[in-house]
């Protein structure tokens, strides 16, 4: 059989994968600490409506006189926009990537973890981004509202939790994010070799791939079991 | 064994190709998966038929060079390389699908045969490391602390088979980049070039219009040789040691 070659093809350019990915983890961070500070000031509805509001009145004085009115949330919102901005484009330039080195599909594929989360994670980040936009059109600056307009932040919140749809469109939203979190948050700690998080997965690879204990890799791995991460030797102890 | 195989036949690089659908009958449950192949070669063969093309070489599971994707999976259902894959792990009846590694850095060049050359150049982009020549050096002359030798020994273990491309939803070649990376990485040997070698092999990775890991652990569980996905982190810390190349 004579040699068979391929064509050669053009070298890729662009920011390293490496670095697009160290992006996404630590603007995902930023999302998660501000999720988690939202959550906070969302909790005060249990407290009563007038917590509610006077959380909603305080973030607006926060931080006065050192800063002006509303200064603490431009703030927020240039962080958490310049975040998304970076977040999305990193995502989009990895999934056009990964498009371009795949642009050919199995005719059976394996239906796991991976191949969901594939997915999952680029359409779902699309359903976030699409509920974001939604989310601040409704409760930020009020261009859409679900149920009747009211001066009261907490009387907004109550209206639209009271119509079925309403609380359908955040139960969805709630869905997918959580399914985001779960795959971003568990394999972004491994990301960038963050500590804490790559040696809870290095002691249990099983979390992430449930019913794989007996692959190397696995629990009863030693070598995953008791891993070292390469601390740099230096040529001049040699 | 009585077996329908849909083997995946392609004439040239650039040729459309397609499943076929071949039945075969008097398969072994102790041959191997290649030998089974042999054996509808034969027969191919016998009836004037263009043989189905494919890679091995060893045929012990350390050179790399026979994968497939068997129903799904890269070297198939056991943890082992496609040639150390035995028909017993089929049913009789089974229909089996097989495919050549899917990525486009990895272009068909016939049937199952890819060109992996894109592994050769990410390689020779990791350049060399520094030894003295000459006189064979004491067994002792540099002490390499044994959790470092165990850790450097496992990554060694990678054979660039290529599975954990195939595997990839992304087309990354991070599995193996990382195995590479950290094999050096943990050896005293490995130190002077190290951060000049995980920029370099990186680069290298994206230039071949390779895919970006995204961590979903697919390769690591398709490598026959088990590579765990903390040699990605290890890729990811030393690259950003050594200050993304910039
Ligand atoms: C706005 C739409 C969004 C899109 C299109 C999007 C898309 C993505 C994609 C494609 C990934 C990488 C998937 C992977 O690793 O397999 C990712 C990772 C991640 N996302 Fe998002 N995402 C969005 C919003 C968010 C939000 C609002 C948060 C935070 C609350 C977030 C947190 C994260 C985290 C922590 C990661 C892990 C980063 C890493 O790979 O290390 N994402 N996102
Ligand atoms: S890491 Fe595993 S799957 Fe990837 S090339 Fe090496 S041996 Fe093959
Ligand atoms: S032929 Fe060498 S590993 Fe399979």
């Amino acid at each position: 059989m004579a040699t068979t070659t391929a064509p050669a093809r053009e070298a890729r350019t662009g920011p390293p994968s490496i670095l697009l990915k160290t992006v996404m983890a630590v603007t995902g961070l930023v999302g998660i600490a501000y999720l988690l500070i939202h959550m906070y000031g969302n909790l005060m509805i249990l407290v009563g409506p007038e917590a509610f509001d006077e959380y909603a009145h305080h973030i607006r004085t926060f931080g006065e006189p050192m800063l002006p009115e509303k200064g603490l949330l431009w703030i927020i919102r240039v962080a958490l926009l310049a975040s998304l901005v970076l977040h999305v484009w990193a995502a989009a330039t990895m999934w056009r990537r990964a498009n371009a080195a795949r642009s050919q599909r199995y005719v059976m594929t394996r239906r796991g973890y991976g191949n969901f989360y594939a997915k999952a994670m680029r359409w779902g980040g699309l359903a976030i981004l699409t509920f974001i936009i939604f989310h601040v059109l409704h409760f930020t600056t009020q261009t859409v509202t679900i149920g009747e307009a009211h001066a009261s932040p907490a009387a907004r919140v109550l209206d639209t939790f009271s119509h079925w749809w309403g609380v359908l469109i955040y139960l969805a939203a709630m869905i997918f994010l959580g399914l985001h979190l779960l795959h971003g948050f568990w394999g972004g700690g491994h990301d960038d070799g963050a500590e804490l998080l790559a040696q809870a997965r290095r002691a249990d690879p099983v979390r992430l791939h449930p019913g794989d204990h007996h692959h190397r890799g696995g629990l009863h791995d030693p070598a995953v079991r008791h891993p070292v991460r390469a601390s740099r030797l230096r040529t001049a102890d040699l | 064994m009585r077996l329908a195989l849909k083997i995946w036949r392609q004439d040239r690089p650039q040729a459309k190709g397609q499943m076929v659908r071949y039945d075969i009958d008097g398969v072994s449950e102790d041959s191997s998966f290649l030998e089974m192949l042999d054996l509808l070669n034969e027969q191919l063969i016998a009836k004037g038929e263009e043989p189905v093309a494919f890679d091995s070489d060893c045929r012990e599971g350390i050179c790399g060079q026979c994968g497939v994707v068997i129903n799904g999976e890269a070297h198939g259902p056991e943890r082992t390389t496609t040639c150390q894959l035995h028909m017993r792990s089929f049913k009789d009846g089974d229909e089996i699908v097989v495919e050549p590694w899917r990525a486009d850095p990895f272009p068909v060049l016939k049937d199952l045969v890819v060109d992996r050359s894109a592994f050769d150049r990410i390689i020779q982009a990791g350049g060399f490391i520094s030894a003295n020549t000459g006189s064979a050096p004491d067994a002792h002359a540099t002490p390499v602390p044994k959790e470092h030798a165990d850790r450097a020994f496992m990554a060694a273990e990678c054979i660039g088979c290529g599975a954990c491309v195939a595997a990839c939803p992304n087309g990354s070649a991070s599995l193996f980049m990382g195995a590479k990376i950290t094999h050096l990485g943990e050896l005293p040997q490995g130190q002077p070039e190290r951060d000049a070698r995980v920029v370099s092999m990186t680069a290298q990775h994206d230039a071949e219009g390779l895919g970006g890991c995204t961590n979903l652990g697919e390769c690591t569980r398709a490598c026959p040789k088990g590579i765990p996905l903390n040699v990605i982190s290890q890729m990811n810390a030393d690259l950003r040691h050594a200050g993304y190349g910039r």
